[in-house]
């Protein structure tokens, strides 16, 4: 079932989207450099098959580099390696991005935001499609707004509709959550990890609490290197907030953070 | 309240000082005449630099429209080509270097004493400030926007249409605010070099006649024929920003 790009079942009068969603992996190996000075030597970096990985690290630690790689971004550094699916297949057009700055057009209102993938390609928009997955994150109210009219916590919630929409294999998250209050936070991870459930993705974050609720799989990314960490106890994503190993869990990640 | 009350303000100011500077200096009328002479000149004559407001109208509005679709064009042409981008960058900061003015006497020559030549010079003179401001616009898109479209293998066609050209849209309205001001400019050199019909040739033909406080009138006129274009041209562009944001 790898790749079944398109097999979103949806049954529009009741507002469900039903994704049965099983995505591939992903391996990005070999070395980066930013002009001649190595980032990062001879490293792997495996993508958990339908799940989470977090790649934590400080900030400037060239986190977002790799997840721009991998998105085929301009990064201004130089890779040499691979970075290929675990089911061989071209990378290219299979990539979802979702970004710290939700990146909504000021000019379009909220269901043109979503559509605004197949519109830049010049592809028909699936509107009922689109608003079952409006409704469905619970953003019908607001359906015709801009986005000044909407809180932060509302528009990041619109890029999520829109990263969602593209319906790819696999998704990529550039810190998206880190500049929301801790109760939006929250809801946001809760929100996106099920939506998101079965797509293999990549959440590049500094915040190693984050990356305890949500990795099944972690790295770390510090002093040039990329270290494989265990992820908390449970399979299931997110683990629930108040989950005593998960917090230590994180507690332990910001630890080692800080040496 | 303050907001009308300002300019009123500004220019009851500018006119006593006026009138006072006349009085005092003792200023003969073929000199400076004072803001009463100048407002009788105005009356006497309304239909007379009604007629020929008409006609700098007409060619600075024209200008402006030419000018604004030549400039916006251009400005596209170079974002989307980086070869106009080196071929036509390098001409258009030459013409700058040439002083528009100096050109006058030879698109007269060119074009003859009609509208031609005066639409002409006004369209010359708001072409490179249109241009620059919506190219600035069109290349410094925001990294985020483009790089969320490149991930969504958006055509470069409709990434100039649905992202490029609605952001720079705020560069374009500068541009044309400053266009506004300068396109009366080009009209009125135009008509100051030849022309039988306009303010311009009205002022020269006033001076000729020692007819000062008519000049002053028909500068006067062309003053708040500028200003309200400005303004006009101001409202239309926050409206369509206003639209857009």
């Amino acid at each position: 079932m790898a790749g079944n790009v398109g097999s979103d079942s949806y049954e529009s009068h009741m507002g469900v989207i039903r994704d049965s969603y099983d995505a591939p992996g992903l391996r990005l190996a070999g070395s980066v450099r930013f002009g001649g000075v190595p980032l990062l030597a001879d490293v792997t970096l495996d993508l958990a098959p339908g799940g989470w990985t977090c790649l934590l690290g400080p900030s400037g630690s060239g986190k977002s580099t790799l997840l721009r790689l991998i998105a085929g971004l301009d990064t201004g550094a130089d890779f040499d390696g691979t970075i290929i699916p675990s089911d061989d297949k071209d990378l290219s057009g299979r990539v979802a991005y979702m970004a710290q700055d939700d990146l909504l057009m000021p000019w379009l209102d909220l269901r043109g935001n979503v559509a605004l993938g197949a519109r830049l390609r010049g592809d028909p928009v699936d509107w009922p499609r689109l608003d079952a997955l409006v409704d469905r994150l619970g953003l019908s109210d607001h359906a015709a707004k801009r986005p000044a009219k909407l809180s932060g916590g509302q528009r990041q919630r619109v890029a999520l509709a829109r990263t969602l929409m593209e319906n790819k294999d696999f998704v990529l998250l550039d810190e998206p959550f880190s500049a929301l209050d801790a109760r939006t936070r929250a809801d946001m991870q809760d929100l996106a990890a099920r939506h998101l459930a079965g797509r293999t993705v990549l959440l590049v974050t500094h915040d190693p609490m984050e990356a305890a609720r949500l990795g099944h799989k972690i790295y770390l990314m510090e002093n040039n290197a990329l270290s494989e960490i265990p992820p908390a106890p449970g399979a299931t994503v997110p683990r629930p907030g108040d989950d005593a190993a998960m917090l230590s869990h994180g507690a332990a990640l910001l630890e080692r953070l800080r040496t | 309240m303050i907001r009308t009350l300002t300019p009123l303000a500004i220019a009851a100011t500018v006119l006593l000082a006026w009138q006072a500077l006349v009085t005092l200096a003792a200023l003969p009328p073929f000199i400076l005449p004072g803001p009463w002479r100048v407002a009788k000149a105005l009356a006497e004559n309304a239909d007379l630099i009604a007629w020929h407001a008409g006609v700098t109208l007409t060619e600075v509005i024209l200008g402006l429209i030419l000018g604004s679709l030549l400039g916006a064009g251009t400005a596209l042409q170079l974002a989307i080509s980086p070869v106009a981008r080196r071929l036509l960058r390098p001409v258009l900061v030459l013409t700058q270097a040439l002083p528009v003015f100096a050109l006058a006497p030879i698109l007269t020559l060119w074009l003859g004493y009609g509208l031609e030549s005066k639409i002409l010079m006004a369209v010359l003179i708001i072409y490179f400030p249109v241009t620059s401001a919506f190219f600035d616009g069109l290349m410094h898109t925001p990294r985020g926007w483009l790089d969320l479209a490149q991930t969504m293998q958006a055509r470069p066609r409709h990434v100039l249409w649905r992202i490029r050209v609605p952001a720079a849209l705020p560069s374009l309205a500068s541009g044309l605010r400053l266009a506004a001001v300068y396109a009366p400019i080009g009209a009125i050199i135009g008509e100051w070099v030849g022309a039988s019909q306009g303010l311009g040739y009205l002022m020269l033909l006033a001076n000729g006649r020692a007819k000062i406080d008519l000049m002053f009138a028909a500068l006067a006129v062309l003053a708040v024929m500028t200003l309200l274009l400005h303004k006009a041209v101001g409202i239309a562009c926050d409206r369509l920003v206003a639209r857009l944001n």
